[in-house]
């Protein structure tokens, strides 16, 4: 590896981490502006034009607040927990490529951290270890409601990991890699696999929520409750950590959503300009975001029985049913069982 | 000193001082938490050795599943600590027997060329070839056909287990807790 | 190795972030602590009890039911990768694999194992 490889690599991350920030904070004003609409309020408008400074005041505000440690808690796991919380939720978005490759200063730069032909396996990897924050915020907590709050969640995204690998799975049968860039690169020409897979896109969909603990399947928060679950004990810059790694994780399972059934930044004309495929997989982001925020604006909260019953009894035999059929109709257009594809 | 050897001396460190560490915690959810950093650790080591599919399934499956499991158990039991009978007389000297066993498998499975001068199953080549996911798959499921099957087997036992003794358990549970006042859900 | 190397310097600068974050916080925020605000809290009352109380132990059989099927999905991703290349035996093959775990799936839907009870 050379030094101009090292400095590419540096500033890769660093934008990178630059826009999850960003997107992080506008997130949180996008989110409140829309269900402010959806609920005919008007949400945030006084802090700089349509409230966009909103997001900055916010930030300002918590850095200033007091961190507050209850005299119980397990202060080492009590500060611990936040950080594991946000860092996977950074880390997966090295796979996403946002972008085909664009040329600066004579070298050639392809619009994505890492191309692993593990890739998906380490997204899956990632987000169970994302539970891990959650649990051990719980624990740390030394709070009942905490406590309880950190093992509904742990008990739901474990129950949803298993669909959402056999939706990916299906996926990975039809591009033959666990590569997301040779997963965008299959679906050249239109060829969206949410067209193919349009089960494992729903499978994705509502795992995808679950996994991020959004409402409706938001039981480890549940404010009526549980008092807002695992964090109800975090204050300050440690509980602005936990909004983060939600937000973060939103964002990057959006991207990986993006890249395995929209076709990821393809388009018309994306690659011959590239800074249209950049756009286009902003659109295509922004719709999924959109639609987290729909959701928790429409739909009240699960109950407890139904969101696992869901979990196991519904989605996991749908997905292995999902799997099959695409394994046979694999072999059948390989046969030349169809005649056309 | 390359770069490798560096991070494999980091990884080595980290792997061995988790290990003691998760051994001799007091607490139960902090040794669940070494020993995650363990298999942390330890998958890191699979890259360094060119096998990212197997650091990934690392990862995935201990640290992800296995690991929660156990976490799971831990809160489970509750702040009690566990009883320290042995539920098999003799398991000790059993399990030291069947550890060297399965190190003296494992040892004479990557060394049987040297051994035996038959070059074995896990050559050079196959080793440097397995690390890759499609490599895997046509081993797995060409030349080792029948235990990926007889994997699926022991894996269906071990949930008829899982559910036999949860049944138990929770019968035995629920009647002990009966008269007590209910714990949280 | 590269794209390995790649994620080990992303994930040195993720940490930061958060750590700085935190850091910056602890600079700039006040500390007061008292008795009172550092308890935990409890609907305004104290505290009573443990906090650590049993569990259910049906988050334990999800958990063990979850472990069986992980690995059953980890198994079925290097099939799904070279499945183009491995032709109709290899489809075979799954079927068998699936089937059996299926088996114990309704196994443990039967059992009311998957009940949230």
């Amino acid at each position: 590896m050379g030094t101009a490889d090292f400095v590419e690599i540096v500033v890769k991350s660093l934008v990178i981490i630059w826009a999850l920030l960003t997107g992080f904070a506008y997130m949180t004003w996008f989110e409140r502006r829309v269900i402010a609409r959806l609920q005919s309020r008007v949400g945030p408008n006084r802090v700089g034009p349509s409230g966009l400074l909103q997001p900055l005041a916010d930030g300002v505000k918590l850095m200033f607040k007091e961190d507050i440690v209850p005299a119980e808690a397990d202060r080492a796991l009590y500060l611990l927990a936040p950080l594991v919380a946000v860092v996977p939720a950074i880390m997966a978005f090295a796979i996403v490529p946002v972008g085909p490759s664009v040329t600066l200063f004579g070298r050639t730069i392809p619009l994505h951290l890492a191309d692993m032909n593990i890739a998906l396996l380490y997204f899956l990897g990632l987000g169970s270890l994302g539970v891990y924050g959650v649990v051990l915020a719980g624990w740390a907590s030394n709070n009942k409601y905490a406590l309880l709050g950190g093992l509904r969640a742990s008990a739901q995204m474990i129950s949803y990991e298993l669909a959402m690998g056999l939706a990916v799975l299906s996926v990975v049968m039809l591009a033959g890699s666990l590569s997301l860039v040779d997963i965008v690169n299959a679906q050249a020409g239109g060829r969206w696999f949410i067209l193919l897979q349009p089960v494992a896109f729903l499978i994705f969909l509502v795992t995808m929520i679950a996994e991020t603990k959004r409402a409706p399947f938001d039981l480890p928060e549940a404010e009526q409750e549980l008092v807002a679950g695992f964090h109800t004990e975090y204050s300050g810059m440690k509980f602005a950590l936990f909004f983060m790694g939600e937000y973060i994780a939103m964002i990057a399972i959006s991207g990986v959503a993006v890249s395995l059934f929209l076709g990821g930044w393809r388009g018309p004309f994306a690659e011959q300009v590239p800074i249209l495929g950049v756009l286009y997989f902003f659109v295509k982001l922004v719709a999924f975001l959109f639609f987290f925020v729909w959701l928790r604006a429409t739909l009240p909260r699960l109950r407890y029985d139904r969101l696992m019953h869901l979990g196991w009894k519904v989605l996991l035999p749908l997905s292995l049913a999902n799997v099959v059929v695409t394994a046979l109709a694999v072999v059948a257009r390989d046969t030349g069982f169809f005649g056309l594809w | 000193m390359s770069a490798q050897f560096v991070i494999f001396g980091l990884l080595a460190v980290t792997s061995v001082a988790t290990a003691l560490a998760m051994i001799f915690s007091r607490n139960a959810v902090h040794g669940v938490l070494f020993m995650v950093g363990n298999f942390a650790a330890v998958a890191l080591l699979y890259v360094l050795l060119g096998s990212p599919f197997l650091a990934a399934v690392q990862i995935l499956v201990y640290a992800g599943a296995i690991m929660v499991l156990f976490l799971f158990v831990v809160m489970l039991m509750g702040p009690e600590p566990a009883p320290l009978w042995e539920h098999i007389p003799g398991q000790r000297p059993l399990a030291l027997l069947f550890g060297l066993l399965l190190a003296a498998g494992l040892i004479a499975a990557v060394n049987v060329e040297e051994l035996t001068g038959v070059p074995g199953i896990m050559s050079q080549e196959v080793l440097e070839r397995l690390g890759q996911p499609t490599a895997l798959a046509q081993t797995l499921f060409e030349r080792y056909l029948l235990p990926f099957e007889v994997t699926s087997l022991l894996l269906l036992i071990g949930m008829i287990g899982a559910v036999v003794l949860a049944k138990r358990e929770k019968h035995e549970l629920q009647a002990e807790r009966a008269p007590r006042e209910g714990g949280a859900e | 190795m590269k794209p390995y190397a790649v994620i080990g310097a992303f994930l040195v600068i993720g940490l930061l972030l958060p750590l700085m974050t935190v850091m910056a916080a602890t600079l700039l925020s006040p500390r007061k602590p008292n008795p009172i605000k550092q308890d935990i809290y409890e609907c305004g009352l104290k505290t009573v009890g443990e906090t650590w109380v049993q569990f259910k132990v049906q988050y334990y059989i999800y958990a063990l039911i979850f472990v069986v099927f992980d690995i059953e999905v980890v198994f079925l991703y290097p099939w799904a990768v070279a499945y183009n290349q491995l032709g109709l035996f290899a489809l075979v093959e799954m079927l068998i694999f699936a089937g059996i775990l299926l088996a114990g799936l309704l196994y443990a839907w039967r059992k009311g194992a998957l009940s949230w009870v």
